[in-house]
């Protein structure tokens, strides 16, 4: 066990933990941030996306030791009142069927878009190829996106 | 308007009154999100009720007019969670926007078939859903019209509020709901004509939408308690395979394990449940105090796993064991595929027969015959399975994902001996279904690892654990015949299916009825690797095959795919052959004329690579018309349309949600996904070896169109997946020239077209 400081949607936090857990396991396990999902441990399906200093990673793969220090955001951090742009065109485009993924797929999206507010479709495919969708919502998904990257350009 | 009787029982219409506190907002009508949002207009928030009453088991009406509508099924993504009470809310008149929904508790005096499975819901809840509505409001009416001393006849409700024709009287449900407690439930109430809808037909977005996409906890392993610790389990890594002994000092030593130790889920001498499907019985379990410490301690257990001592004897030829009558041994999927083509080649039990195949056959000018396979499939939820377990003294409560509540309380009944009224089994939303969650001993293990604790636990399967646990997709064979005369006229057809362990054959659906000789034979391969329903059983292979020999027949007769299965459809209604045809064949050429007119389709002709296909099951009937290119020896699905006869659809928008999700999962698993075995184990065990369709994949578009008829609802969930199929086939066929009949077509497609 080590201490370790991390912040994570925008608050400090200490915490003592074994520093080869990956960070998925502490939010879920020890910070009570639920809505990151474990879907395959690793780093194949995306469920477990979350922003690290502002970049998409997949938590199940990143060690405490190497999160401690950075800035992450869960999707419970993404907006104050879940009215994000992409939470916003999610909603419109009713995406969800099971919504296991869907909060790593908003991860992934709202990265993108930020760091390319008026993506292609393809720009859009390769940027969320890791995330799988298992109920096949990838057109919704794409549709969702695309009006997201139209609400972020007006 | 048609009568119904009520015939809910008198236990489901006990009424009750409860306080709750006052004041307080209990939620947002996220329900009320029709278009692009707003800043903030949309979430009004509602106000808790200082009393709620509770006209029968399926709702509650408060004194301030807000109604909660209990969602009786397990949501596995299907959506009922908003649809179900969308149909009460129809028949009740109530405003949309003033209802909570939530999950129904397991409950089976007031519930019939709380089940998530064969695309049921909705079609065997229409009634039962409908008369709740319709009889609580007649309760509403009947007080109503004491209250304001008018005859009820008088009396007219919109959006929950009571008018009375005669004069400017009106009432709400939210004043009038105390008095209706006390009014008789009715023997009788009208349902209302279909045209008087206002919510059935009409798009409302997913009750649960906004909790998905802000992350709130919602799923069974979002299950957090007080003193709640985490168990994992350890299975033989081999079907054919069982426990024999463990070394686990060290791991026991591990930070926040808390034990280690061995159960056997279901004893020899327990009277198991259908739904107690499970591979392996005996396993070791990990409990420990966070999931990444049991994860750590597990690699350090050592275990020694030995063949099932039933199978022992049957060592010397394990690599021919599948397929003899006691399923033993370590199987092989190269074995697998070699039993069936050479039982699949033999007779077998025939299934059905009309008229005098043998002769057609004999006489014929050609035969065409074609055979065709799938593989063992994973479901792959992507929330593995899981479960929380509290038994504590006499009483459990069990929390998580399950299609099959009332058979899993059932199976702990039996397990540990508990009281059924003692057993509360909690259903949470669930991360995919797709059949894997009927088959609950995840939940019993929980439950017998939570009372050998002595404390609450949660049980969680690793991907690797979950992808390996079986009860899989069987894999199938079938091999089709057609007889053709001189004039190219099709004078027979044969259909001789089987599978491991079980045959996909459906031997009363189309074509049968529409061929004077026809016959179809049936065989199975025992196997010890653990199978279950899969989306679409039997159909999720079937109608493929079935639907690229018909376009393969359709070729060598040099006719049009669709002109050809129409006359076929048009033989079956108008002149059927034999007695039990399962399908309505005017409702089969619906939807794929509707196909048809929608795609733009024109004899083939149109210079697209498209194939089409249609099938029925689940009492539903889907025609797909598939556009692709191959580049780069891979398919780019450009646009599937899609025409669906459910019946009536409940919730539209939701409905195009499914058929595209279900045509998306077609493709997906026709095109890459496979479970292979070696030695009795799985050869895929996570997404980097298992392959699933991912966004790159999915077609550009997906057009739905859905037949409006009045019929009844009719299934969903299941219908759109397996017929495109055949479709996805038929359209490689056209860019490639090649057929394809094995799946995942993307194995074959690598080795045909480097050629």
């Amino acid at each position: 066990m080590a201490e370790f400081n991390i912040t994570i949607n925008g608050k400090k936090q200490t915490l003592d933990v074994d520093p080869s857990t990956p960070l998925l396991w502490v939010l879920r396990d020890h910070l009570n941030l639920v809505g990151t999902k474990y879907g395959c441990g690793i780093a194949q399906c995306g469920a477990c996306t979350v922003h690290f200093n502002g970049s998409a990673v997949r938590s199940c793969q990143l060690p405490i030791s190497s999160a401690a220090d950075n800035e992450i955001t869960t999707i419970e951090g993404l907006s104050e009142n879940g009215d994000h742009p992409v939470q916003q065109a999610w909603l419109e485009h009713d995406v969800p069927q099971c919504g296991y993924c869907q909060a790593g797929q908003i991860m992934s999206a709202s990265a993108l878009l930020k760091s390319n507010p008026s993506p292609s479709d393809a720009e859009i495919e390769n940027a969320m190829n890791g995330n799988i969708c298992r109920c096949g919502t990838y057109t919704r998904i794409k549709a969702a996106i695309k009006t997201a990257s139209d609400s972020q350009i007006a | 308007m048609s009568k119904v009787k009520t015939g809910l029982g008198r236990r489901s219409f006990i009424k009750s009154v409860s306080v709750a506190g006052g004041g307080l907002v209990i939620g947002f009508n996220w329900m009320a999100c029709k278009g692009p949002a707003e800043e903030g207009s949309k979430e009004m928030a509602m106000q808790m009720p200082d009393e709620w009453f509770e006209l029968n088991g399926y709702l509650k009406i408060g004194d301030n007019g807000i109604v909660t509508i209990y969602s009786p099924n397990p949501e596995i993504g299907q959506n009922v969670k908003t649809s179900m009470p969308m149909i009460v809310a129809e028949e009740l008149d109530v405003d949309w926007d003033n209802v909570v929904v939530e999950q129904a508790p397991l409950n089976t005096e007031v519930f019939t078939r709380q089940l998530a499975g064969g695309s049921q819901s909705i079609r065997q809840g229409w009634e039962s859903l409908r008369t709740a509505g319709a009889t609580a409001r007649q309760m509403l009416l009947t007080a109503a019209a004491k209250e304001l001393d008018v005859p009820v006849a008088e009396l007219s409700v919109e959006n929950g509020i009571i008018k009375h024709s005669g004069s400017d009287k009106t009432i709400s449900y939210g004043e009038i709901a105390k008095a209706a407690v006390d009014v008789e439930v009715p023997e009788e109430v009208e349902l209302k004509n279909n045209d008087s809808f206002k919510i059935i037909g009409t798009s409302r977005k997913n009750v649960d939408a906004k909790k998905i996409v802000t992350g709130k906890p919602l799923y069974g392993l979002d299950t957090y308690k007080d003193g709640m610790l985490i168990a994992m389990v350890m299975q033989p890594p081999a079907f054919g395979m069982e426990f024999k002994t463990m070394d686990a000092e060290k791991a026991k030593e591990m930070p926040g394990i808390k034990d280690i130790f061995t159960i056997d889920t279901y004893p020899e001498d327990m009277e198991k449940e259908w739904s107690d499907v499970g591979a392996f019985s005996k396993l070791v379990v990990i409990v420990g105090e966070s999931t990444w410490q049991v994860m750590q301690a597990r690699k350090e257990v050592k275990v020694e796993w030995d063949l099932n001592p039933e199978l022992t004897k049957e060592v010397e030829i394990l690599e021919k064991s599948a397929g003899m009558k006691d399923a033993a041994g370590l199987e092989n999927t190269d074995t697998h595929y070699s039993l069936m083509a050479e039982i699949g080649s033999k007779k077998a039990e025939i299934v059905r027969k009309d008229g005098d195949p043998e002769k057609a056959f004999k006489n014929a000018s050609r035969v065409i015959e074609r055979s065709y396979t799938c593989p063992f499939l994973a479901h792959n939820c992507m929330e593995p399975m899981n479960f929380f377990a509290d038994v504590s003294g006499d009483k459990a409560v069990l929390i998580g994902p399950i299609q099959t509540p009332e058979y899993a309380e059932i199976s702990v009944n039996k397990r540990l001996g508990l009281d059924l009224e003692n057993i509360d089994v909690q259903m949470t939303r669930m991360g995919g279904g797709f059949g894997r969650r009927l088959y609950g001993h995840f939940l019993v293990e929980a439950a017998v690892i939570s009372e050998k604790m002595g404390a609450p636990i949660k049980l969680v399967y690793s991907r690797e654990d979950d992808m390996t646990n079986g009860v899989y997709r069987p894999a199938y064979h079938v091999t089709y015949r057609a007889a053709l005369d001189g004039n190219n006229k099709l004078t027979g057809f044969h259909v001789n299916a089987g599978g491991i362990p079980e045959s996909p054959l459906f031997a009363n659906r189309f074509p049968a009825g529409a061929i004077d000789n026809y016959l179809a034979e049936s065989w199975t391969v025992n196997s010890n690797i653990s199978v279950g329903a899969f989306r679409a059983p039997r159909s999720n292979f079937i109608a493929g095959a079935e639907q690229s020999f018909l376009d393969e027949l359709a070729e060598e007769m040099g006719k049009d795919p669709i002109e050809f299965r129409l006359e076929m459809l048009k033989r079956a209604e108008t002149e059927p052959v034999g007695e039990d045809n399962d399908y309505d064949a005017a409702r089969y050429a619906g939807v794929l004329k509707l196909a048809r007119d929608k795609s733009g389709w024109s004899n083939g002709n149109s210079g697209l690579s498209r194939g089409v296909s249609a099938y029925y099951c689940h009492n539903s009937y889907v025609a797909q018309i598939l556009d692709l290119s191959v580049v780069d020896n891979k398919p780019l699905i450009d646009k599937v349309t899609c025409a669906v006869d459910c019946g009536i659809v409940v919730n539209p928008d939701a409905a195009q949600n499914m058929v595209e999700g279900g045509t998306i999962d077609g493709i997906g698993h026709a095109l890459y996904s496979e479970m292979t075995f070696k030695d009795g184990a799985p050869q895929q065990s996570n997404y980097d070896k298992y392959r699933l369709i991912r966004h790159k994949e999915a077609p550009k578009t997906i057009d739905v169109h859905f037949v409006d008829n009045g019929i009844d609802p009719t299934g969903l969930g299941e219908p759109p997946f397996p017929p495109v199929m055949g479709a996805l086939a038929n359209a490689l066929y056209k860019a490639t020239g090649k057929r394809f009949y094995n799946q995942p077509f993307i194995s074959e497609m690598q080795v045909e077209l480097k050629t």
